[in-house]
């Protein structure tokens, strides 16, 4: 196990330097000078030097890359261009706000995901079954920027319960959250139904009801957790699904997370303040799936890792 | 699935013949609507110019913002122009996007994993940790990446949502490939002599098809759902272009007051990336029941 996670760990870092590089790479391609760009149209020849020079932009791409990698070593991100701020700052002043929209998210959909489609396997061809395959058909093709402008103009112009943006009361947080959590709802609800419905055939399950195990029993305990793993799996692939999703949902619900900062970034030519968000959401990516992976072991204790 | 289509004494013809196909595709309700759906949105595409009733770039301010009713069926938008015909204009967009992004990936995406899955060892394993990098955006975060790298605009868009579909399609066909090439028919092949050109265009490709028929329509699906929340973040297609995401992100200054501007595009997005689903899922049960996506 504990080779297996360094494995796992020592894996992670080539990612995340080809994912450095291709940012790097990437912003290396906007056409002109950044400096020249960021300064705009008065700048004297003189000051785009200056800039360049302290941006490092005079350094070839491999040397740029060297520097910012081993700058990341010791935990620094740079400074942003427009503010000057450190891009850590920046970026920790955001974070906590994301994390929140993030785990309510996260928590809405694997409550309300799961929930719904045991339910819906449960009672298969039933009204409320059809009912939930065809939101969940919906749910998955809304964009979700639509999506949370709909429950705006419902719950917050209309019936007047929630407030339409910012941040601060719990009640800021509900429309947000579930706007980020429609698609992933839909996709557990999906995954659970059809996972459940599979389980629900196997021997040991007829076992079970025919030893007299309540109806209720057998499903939470016999047929739930052996469900859960392509759950678990498909929770981890949404996981991506709801870092980016948050950039829409806090455009739209004016949320002062690191989507936000991100397209502020792109509009003001931030280029380090991008790099260093766009490498921050990645690298939470690629730690969520590997403890995804962990999770295999508890939830099926014949995965050995070797 | 019935129990009688399970009996191993079903001859394989009847699985594979464009036929039976059909009809098993024909019995698939929601199936037959994302068929409806998205021949509904290819005519939309077409006939633009015949079906819509105003130029959509016309502007009437002194319409603007008007409700739905008899003058303008959907609307008016905040420069007074004609919703209806956005809406129609913009399905061009919108599939323009969708069928040049898929192409990209489906192009990129055959050649890597055609490569990785055959050649397999080294060259496998250099390619697919390459793509690994790309899986590690999180999703959305790469394409804008790529649009802010390059600047926004119809091009640049479309080709951000193909480099973003691409890694999918490598997987996916490296997977087929894999498990092709064990295939007693390959053997017999190379058995004969046959180079591996042959083999691959000959003998591995043509029984990839079918999963690359089922993953374009679901891709064609996000890459629709992509372009429109690029453009809604303004770093998509720009305007006058009439493209649905970036009509939703206009329209949302005035949702207190004309709430139908921001919200009827939002429902054309929907619909359409519904319908592609629909039939992605439905062409997935009626050509290959058994296939896992």
């Amino acid at each position: 196990m504990t080779r297996f996670l360094l494995r796992r760990i020592l894996a992670m870092i080539p990612v995340l330097l080809g994912v450095i590089l291709l940012i790097m790479v990437t912003i290396n391609l906007i056409p002109g000078d950044p400096a020249a760009l960021m300064l705009g149209e008065g700048a004297t020849p003189e000051m785009v030097a200056k800039l360049r020079a302290s941006l490092n932009l005079d350094q070839p791409l491999p040397v740029r890359y060297v520097r910012y990698v081993g700058n990341l070593l010791r935990g620094d991100l740079g400074r942003s261009i427009r503010e000057g701020r450190r891009v850590n700052d920046e970026i920790g002043d955001v974070w906590p706000a994301t994390a929140q929209l993030g785990l309510s998210a996260l928590s809405i959909a694997v409550v309300a995901g799961v929930v719904l489609g045991i339910t819906s396997a449960r009672w298969q061809y039933s009204l409320f079954d059809n009912l939930v395959r065809i939101a969940s058909l919906f749910g998955l093709s809304m964009p979700i920027f639509w999506t949370g402008i709909v429950l705006i103009v419902v719950f917050s112009l209309w019936l007047g319960w929630f407030p339409a943006g910012g941040r601060g009361s719990w009640l800021h947080m509900v429309l947000p959250a579930v706007t980020l959590a429609l698609p992933t709802i839909a996709m557990l609800a999906r995954i659970t139904r059809s996972t459940m419905l599979d389980v629900l055939r196997e021997d040991y399950i007829r076992t079970a009801r025919a030893k007299g195990v309540t109806t209720r029993s057998v499903l939470t305990r016999h047929a739930l957790r052996n469900a859960l793993i392509p759950v678990v799996t498909v929770m981890g692939l949404q996981t991506g699904q709801l870092l980016g999703g948050a950039v829409l949902t806090e455009t739209v619900f004016s949320w002062p997370g690191i989507g936000r900062m991100l397209v502020r970034a792109i509009f003001a030519r931030d280029y380090v303040l991008l790099q260093g968000g766009v490498l921050v959401l990645a690298a939470t990516f690629v730690v969520i799936n590997l403890l995804v992976d962990l999770s295999y072991a508890y939830l099926d204790p014949r995965i050995t890792y070797r | 699935m019935s129990a009688e289509t399970r009996l191993p004494t079903q001859p394989v013809a009847y699985l594979s013949t464009g036929a039976a196909m059909w009809k098993r595709f024909r019995r698939n309700r929601l199936a037959l609507m994302g068929l409806v759906i998205v021949t509904l949105l290819a005519c939309a595409a077409v006939f633009a110019p015949h079906l819509a009733p105003a130029d959509p770039a016309k502007q009437a301010l002194q319409d603007k913002r008007m409700p739905p009713g008899a003058k303008y069926r959907l609307g008016a938008d905040e420069f007074g122009r004609d919703i209806v015909s956005r809406l129609i204009y913009g399905s061009r967009v919108a599939l323009q996007v969708g069928v040049v992004s898929v192409l990209i990936a489906l192009a990129l995406g055959v050649a890597l994993g055609t490569v990785a899955g055959y050649a397999g060892g080294a060259v496998d394993e250099v390619l697919m940790r390459s793509l690994d990098v790309l899986l590690a955006f999180p999703y959305l975060l790469l394409a804008i990446a790529i649009v802010s790298a390059l600047g926004p605009g119809l091009q640049n868009t479309i080709l951000a949502v193909g480099v973003w579909a691409t890694p999918g399609f490598a997987r996916v066909i490296r997977g087929s490939v894999l498990s092709i090439k064990e295939q007693e028919y390959v053997q017999a092949a190379r058995a004969i002599g046959a180079g591996t050109a042959r083999i691959v265009l000959r003998h591995v490709l043509p029984n990839c098809i079918s999963i690359v028929i089922v993953y374009s329509a679901l891709y064609m699906a996000s890459a629709i759902l992509l372009e429109a929340a690029l453009s809604f973040l303004g770093l998509g297609v720009q305007p006058p272009t009439p493209s649905w995401g970036l009509m939703v992100s206009t329209g949302r200054d005035f949702i207190t007051i004309a709430p139908h501007i921001a919200t009827l595009p939002g429902l054309a997005i929907a619909v359409t990336v519904l319908g592609f689903n629909l039939l992605g899922d439905g062409l997935r049960d009626a050509l290959d029941p058994k296939m896992q996506l």
